[in-house]
């Protein structure tokens, strides 16, 4: 096997995906394995972030790897002007796996076509977080009990939240039904309509939050952001529409978990915490054991 | 139709001719396939009558034999243009505009926050087709930019 990276989670085949889904449970049991003894992995956050960082940095130390980097560019060669082709190049002489998160789309995939050593994306501005999409489905297959035929409803910001069109592109390998419900802002956009219609996938599309909760598995929530109205008066029009509220849950089913990618603003009301179906608190967690399952797969320590 | 033709853009002895150029894509056909470094004499015209199109443009390149592979580029703003290759005044070959799967380098990426607009990093895009149109896949970024292409000259 040559390098691989994890750099859009179309990277991964159907068969990988579920590998990983089952490293990470392995992981959950036994959260301490020092599989990668010696090694030294590069965290190069371009772009500041606490929890995705934090939580890579985490299961590096629990597989027993050493970690190098930064959190910020202040300290770096960048800020005195050198190219992200030259930065990578060297970095890459240095570590054994490069981690990077930047606000510059595209930057990870160029990386990968520069470093010697693996790359895995933690973030590419509005483009893919490849990581936060697998610790969706596990979150989804571990309250599901499976991936297949699960009945998803995304709610919010289909437009530009990236988290939801990675989990669509990776839940369309599982013959999954979709129903999006978002104003006409930050509807879906028609690349991602045509790769549904492509493969066959059913999906319906809403204005509202309606009885069709009801019948979905998983209810994905997105944050509806005012920067992304050119109207502010559409944004106060629909700005109440997108939001969870716990009577809203009544007629749901049992198995009905909610999920967010979080930061949470104001779209899933504070009343929705201490249902038993908000699941998304629980959900940051296993982004640790899937972090470990990704890192110790790509570096061959876990086939 | 011929004679009117000839009367328009006048006929050339060997070269290329492409025809049947939707008359707002001619400045971009200059651009993609880089004329103005050409030193070949070259005869444009535009806005010129069509029963097909409505109005067209044509270009003959005097002395040059355009690729395949440079006429499939055009594809991205004249997908119907005729293109004949011209030896002593005949016609001997006539190339099919194909769209290509992938393109790199000649064309910009819409997407401003891009590496490829902020790093000297080449561009290079998926080409597919969305609604009928012809859209394009940064293979970075992973936007798709549609209409309107931008052409790197």
């Amino acid at each position: 096997m040559g390098k691989k990276n994890l750099i859009s989670i179309t990277d991964f085949t159907k068969e990988e995906i579920l590998r990983i889904m089952d490293l990470a449970a392995d992981f959950e049991k036994e959260p301490y394995q020092p599989l990668l003894t010696g090694k030294i992995i590069a965290s190069l956050f371009f772009e500041p972030s606490t929890r995705t960082r934090l939580s890579f940095e985490s299961a590096i130390n629990r597989l027993g790897a050493r970690v190098i980097g930064f959190a910020d560019t202040s300290n770096t060669s960048i800020t005195k002007g050198e190219t992200f082709h030259d930065t990578i190049m060297i970095i890459s002489n240095y570590c054994d796996m490069i981690i990077m998160r930047d606000s510059c789309e595209g930057s990870p995939r160029y990386a990968s076509e520069i470093s010697k050593v693996p790359v895995i994306n933690a973030g590419d501005g509005a483009n893919q977080h490849p990581s936060q999409t697998l610790l969706d489905l596990y979150s989804i297959r571990k309250t599901q009990g499976t991936l297949d035929g699960i009945n998803i409803m995304m709610i919010g910001d289909l437009k530009y939240g990236r988290t939801v069109h990675s989990l669509l592109q990776a839940l369309s390998h599982f013959n999954a039904t979709f129903t999006f419900v978002a104003p006409p802002e930050l509807e879906l956009p028609i690349e991602y309509k045509e790769f549904l219609r492509e493969r066959g996938i059913k999906f319906i599309e809403k204005r509202e939050i309606d009885e069709a909760i009801n019948e979905a598995d998983i209810v994905y929530m997105t944050r509806v952001q005012r920067e992304r109205f050119l109207d502010p008066m559409e944004y106060e029009r629909v700005k109440n529409v997108y939001v969870l509220r716990n009577s809203m849950l009544e007629g749901t089913k049992d198995n009905m978990r909610i999920l967010h990618p979080l930061p949470r603003v104001n779209e899933i009301d504070t009343d929705v915490d201490s249902n038993p179906k908000a699941y998304y608190f629980e959900q940051t967690e296993n982004g640790v054991y899937v972090r470990m399952a990704i890192i110790s797969y790509l570096l061959g320590a876990k086939k | 139709m011929a004679n009117e033709k000839h009367m328009e853009v006048r006929a050339i002895e060997n070269g290329t001719v492409i025809d049947h150029i939707p008359a707002s894509s001619l400045f971009k056909i200059i651009d993609i396939l880089q004329l103005e470094k050409e030193t070949n004499r070259i005869t444009f015209g535009t806005n010129l009558e069509s029963k097909r199109m409505g109005s067209k443009a044509i270009i003959k390149i005097n002395n040059r034999y355009c690729k395949p592979e440079e006429i499939n580029r055009i594809a991205l703003v004249a997908p119907m243009a005729k293109v004949n290759i011209i030896k002593n005044y005949e016609v001997t070959e006539k190339l099919k505009v194909e769209v290509p799967t992938h393109i790199e380098e000649f064309v910009k990426c819409a997407n401003p926050k891009c590496i490829t607009n902020k790093q000297p990093v080449k561009t290079a895009f998926e080409v597919l087709k969305l609604d009928g149109e012809i859209a394009l896949k940064c293979r970075y970024c992973e936007k798709t930019t549609r209409q309107e292409f931008e052409i790197i000259k």
